[in-house]
């Protein structure tokens, strides 16, 4: 960690703890916005099936994939991706468990906070959580509660490093597309489809 | 004085002089060496080789703890740079950025010759389509973030492949960037010593070293802060925290308990001259004793001179006789029975010689030789000196008090049938934890080190099976090679689960044979050009990207195999250092093994499966230590052999007493309170929950050797009663008893396990065999009536 970084994470804590900026944050939010967290941290589960295209540079055309994604209140996100690998990706209690093929990754949210971003933005986006999303980002909402759009800008510095925006839009408490802009220029876009059974 | 006296004295003068000398020249040493045994069996020299010269003896782990995770980590990195510029460490690891990014760029840098995918078919243009395809995928996956910065330069994902077999073994966590328990609340370092395991002063130079380093990291810190503690565990500190306990028991143990004896003798004898003299014996028997020691075994142990602070206690017995029983012909009436008393002594210590613990055989040597010495001072110098001394005081009124003491006693002594009934009920109730049966229990740290070494080693996420599977070759190269050979055996368990993982040396720095044949793997630029751009068929990807990739692989062709050298300052040195031992006899690859998940242990099936794995190619010379095993079994025999010891000991002394007395009756008589004493003792220190160690077993053989010193002058008492003064000779009894109590109960106190046991075996011990041979001594009133046989 960089000298500057080392003495910005203590202040960004001191920041956040403190009652005023907390207050301040919240207070600063629209109507609509509370509407819509207390929506959606009303839902307790959910599963979807969605699409994503990874926008690269270097490739000539988008990477694409398929699969679907599951949701139980407040911590456990599930992306299983099934094309064009199998692949699972199960967040739970702040804990990553990544499989592909025969390999199992284990990781501790706190020990990576690389991907930090990639995880808690769509978790707390989902579980109404204000705290948490205010924790790494500064969210900027937009729109109605029935087309509602948020953005996420980092706040924190290991975010900022590698992402410059997160986009996230949604009608009530159902979320549409999740747009991830690196600051190489790479995105990503995911694309929410049809509830499935439970 | 007499001529002959003259004559004793000077050749006692020489004498002290020569054993002053060797004791002046002789070699110390205070290592843990002492506490590991002389192994019999080929599995355990490899377990006491691990012990003793080990990866594990350069290891010390630290821990941070206390103060703000940031506090934490910023003193956690600084330490790291500050040892890592100092030559006396080989690696320090403790997760940092600075780490991290020095590992990942030597297993960039070296990713061709590092990873197990490197076969020629995987870079054919259908071996390099699948490769790519594979890559592809993975940037489109969460690990897409960290394949993605080198996908130009490796885009068959090399790199990624040599970290998943590095990271077989999770990681420790990780908080604020650097390593942590689970919790985060401490930070944790692994520093790894150049310094041989066996050279304590370096290791003590370089915890001074840690110590300095943090100190300086904390001063660093902007005030206010909450400072946070250094914690430290690890063999070297292990051994460098022994040998200072060992030296600062000795003089603590040494000093405390001739200034009691010295006090007990003054308030017996009210003569400082009495007391002057009764020391000379003792100081010049622990002088021959160490004297001997160093010429016997070619060193002296620290904890030989703990142990033979017991000596003070036995060898002022002698001149206790000699000034307390005030016969007018000490050399015909008491000194046949000091000289049995001391030959039944030497009986016992005797038995300790051939003990496979080095401490113990060093503490029979010393004990044999201090004792002659002191008994034949006693016998032949010290009357000459005393013969011009005012009378001591007569002792006369404490002697009759004590008769008439043991006679109102007297008959309560049917009840001691219930005391051995009554031990052996206590030994029969407690029989299933009995014996310690931990090797540990030898080990002169105490129980709140081996706490926090468990914390730091669970934070360091040690997890290791206890199985070993270790192979040699004459150099690295070969040993390399094995342990390639070995890593294919083990990997098809580890794919059937049987085996959680392994770790090998080969993984971090493999022979030069597979590097080179991993190096073969590319074909030269132009043909690599070539099937490239017939992979890329189908692809979302242009040629002209992965030139970098085209121009590092070219290089990598030709590049000189990776080294030590080239892993210097990295995690991979640390690694390869631990696994990969040099020694006169060639070198050792050690591949530890891990249990599947958290269970830790392997199932007894699965052993047998991984013992038929790594025997299964008898040309390989592989072996498997079972660690945890070997070291019970390891104990187990040291304590088996301990008791048998023990058993002879007794027996030479009832050979030796049946030789002498001529009759079994009055063997009987010596032998029975002594046994009496043993029991009640074991009795008691198992009543009050210890569990019986090697010492305490040895301490035993100790109350018989000691104690029949005192049974002996009451069965001289019943044999011939117009000898000497029955009151006198209690008397004396009593003080010399006080004075062994005194020694060994002083040892009791010593924070080093070993001592306590013995001191808190024998000191209750040599009193109750006091107390139970007056007891059951024959009645001075009968044996006087039929006079002396």
């Amino acid at each position: 960690m960089s000298p500057r970084a080392a003495l910005a994470v203590p202040l960004l804590v001191l920041a956040l703890l403190s009652p005023a900026a907390r207050l301040r944050a919240e207070t600063s939010d629209p109507a609509a916005f509370a509407e819509l967290l207390q929506l959606l941290a009303a839902r307790q589960h959910g599963h979807v099936s969605f699409t994503e295209e990874h926008f690269f540079k270097m490739l000539e055309r988008p990477l694409e994939s398929s699969g679907e994604l599951l949701y139980e209140a407040p911590d456990h996100l599930e992306k299983r991706t099934l094309a064009p690998q199998p692949e699972t990706l199960v967040l739970d209690h702040g804990v990553v468990t990544a499989r592909r093929g025969q390999r199992v990754r284990v990781l501790a949210l706190r020990d990576y906070p690389q991907i930090v971003p990639f995880v808690e933005s769509v978790r707390a986006t989902l579980a109404g959580d204000r705290a948490a999303l205010g924790r790494y980002f500064r969210p900027q909402f937009s729109g109605t509660l029935a087309d509602w759009s948020l953005l996420l800008l980092p706040a924190d510095p290991t975010v900022s490093r590698s992402v410059r925006e997160i986009h996230i839009t949604g009608a009530r408490e159902r979320i549409a597309t999740v747009e991830i802009s690196l600051t190489d220029g790479d995105r990503s876009v995911l694309t929410v489809g049809p509830d499935l059974a439970p | 004085m007499t001529g002959s006296a003259r004559a004793a004295t000077t050749v006692w003068a020489l004498f002290t002089v020569l054993c002053g000398a060797l004791v002046a020249r002789a070699t110390y040493t205070a290592d843990l060496s002492a506490f590991l045994p002389r192994a019999p069996s080929a599995a355990q020299r490899l377990l006491v080789e691990q012990l003793r010269a080990g990866p594990a003896v350069h290891l010390l782990l630290l821990g941070i703890t206390g103060g703000d995770a940031t506090t934490r980590a910023g003193v956690s990195a600084a330490v790291a740079a500050q040892l890592r510029s100092d030559p006396a460490f080989s690696a320090v690891s403790n997760g940092d950025a600075a780490q991290l990014a020095r590992d990942r760029e030597v297993i960039f840098a070296h990713r061709y010759q590092l990873s197990p995918q490197m076969q020629p078919a995987r870079f054919t243009a259908a071996g390099l389509h699948a490769a790519l395809s594979d890559s592809l995928d993975a940037l489109a996956s969460p690990e897409g973030l960290l394949l993605k910065p080198l996908f130009v330069r490796d885009p068959t994902g090399e790199t990624l492949a040599i970290l998943d077999t590095f990271s077989s073994a999770q990681p420790p966590h990780s908080t604020a960037g650097v390593w942590s328990s689970a919790d985060g609340s401490r930070a944790l370092l692994l520093v790894q010593l150049r310094a041989a395991g066996s050279d304590t002063d370096a290791q003590q130079r370089a915890c001074a070293t840690i110590r300095r380093a943090f100190a300086a990291a904390l001063a660093q810190l902007p005030p206010g802060t909450v400072a946070p503690r250094l914690l430290m565990t690890g063999p070297p500190l292990q051994a460098v925290e022994a040998r200072a306990t060992i030296r600062r028991e000795v003089l603590r143990l040494s000093i405390l308990s001739t200034l009691l004896i010295a006090l007990l003798l003054l308030i017996v004898y009210r003569s400082a001259a009495a007391l002057l003299l009764t020391l000379v014996p003792m100081m010049t028997g622990a002088l021959a004793g160490i004297a001997a020691v160093a010429l016997g075994f070619g060193y002296v142990h620290g904890i030989t001179l703990a142990f033979g602070v017991t000596l003070i206690g036995e060898a002022v017995d002698y001149s206790i006789y000699l000034f307390i029983q005030r016969s007018n012909d000490f050399a015909h009436s008491v000194w046949p029975t000091v000289r049995l008393g001391m030959f039944t002594s030497i009986c016992g210590f005797a038995a300790l010689l051939p003990s496979g613990f080095t401490g113990l055989a060093q503490l029979g040597l010393y004990s044999i030789a201090g004792l002659i010495v002191a008994a034949a001072v006693t016998r032949f110098v010290l009357p000459g000196w005393a013969m011009g001394m005012h009378p001591l005081r007569d002792l006369n009124g404490l002697g009759l008090r004590l008769l008439r003491i043991v006679s109102v006693l007297r008959p309560a002594r049917a009840l001691l049938v219930l005391v051995p009934l009554a031990a052996l009920a206590v030994l029969y109730l407690h029989r299933g934890a009995l014996w310690s049966r931990e090797l540990s229990a030898l080990s002169p740290t105490p129980q709140s080190y081996a706490r926090l070494d468990d914390q730091l080693r669970a934070d360091a996420g040690a997890t290791e099976s206890g199985y070993l599977a270790i192979v040699s070759g004459a150099d690295r190269e070969a040993a390399l090679t094995s342990a390639q050979a070995l890593e294919a055996r083990l990997s098809p368990l580890v794919d059937a689960g049987v085996i959680g993982g392994f770790d090998s040396p080969a993984r971090y720095l493999p022979a030069r044979a597979l590097q080179q044949a991993r190096q073969r793997s590319l074909p030269p630029a132009a043909e690599l050009r070539a099937r490239l751009d017939a992979a890329l068929a189908g692809l979302p990807l242009r040629a002209s990207v992965l030139e970098p990739f085209l121009h590092d692989a070219e290089q990598a062709r030709t590049a000189a195999p990776l080294s030590e050298a080239d892993l210097s300052g990295t995690s991979l040195a640390a690694a390869t250092g631990a696994l990969l031992v040099g020694g006169a006899q060639g070198w050792s690859a050690l591949l530890p093994v891990t249990a599947i998940a958290t269970g830790g242990e392997l199932s007894p099936a699965a052993a047998a499966r991984l013992q038929a794995a790594v025997s299964a190619d008898p040309a390989l010379h592989a072996s498997l230590l079972d660690l945890k095993g070997e070291a019970d079994r390891l104990y187990s025999g040291y304590l088996a052999d301990a008791v048998r010891l023990a058993v002879i000991g007794f027996g030479a002394i009832v050979v030796l007493l049946l030789c002498v007395l001529r009759s079994p009756l009055r063997v009987a008589r010596v032998v029975a309170p002594l046994a009496l004493a043993v029991l009640t003792v074991g009795a008691l220190l198992v009543g009050a929950g210890e569990r019986l160690s090697i010492l305490h077993v040895v301490g035993m053989l100790l109350i018989v050797a000691v104690g029949s010193n005192y049974a002996l002058f009451f069965d001289r008492r019943g044999a011939q009663p117009q000898q000497g003064s029955a009151a006198l000779t209690l008397a004396s009894l009593l003080t010399a008893n006080l004075a062994t109590v005194l020694a060994f109960g002083v040892l009791a106190f010593s924070r080093v396990p070993v001592l306590a046991d013995l001191g808190s075996t024998v000191a209750p011990g040599a009193f109750l065999a006091l107390l139970f041979s007056a007891l059951l001594a024959p009645d001075p009133h009968a044996a006087a009536g039929h006079g002396a046989r």
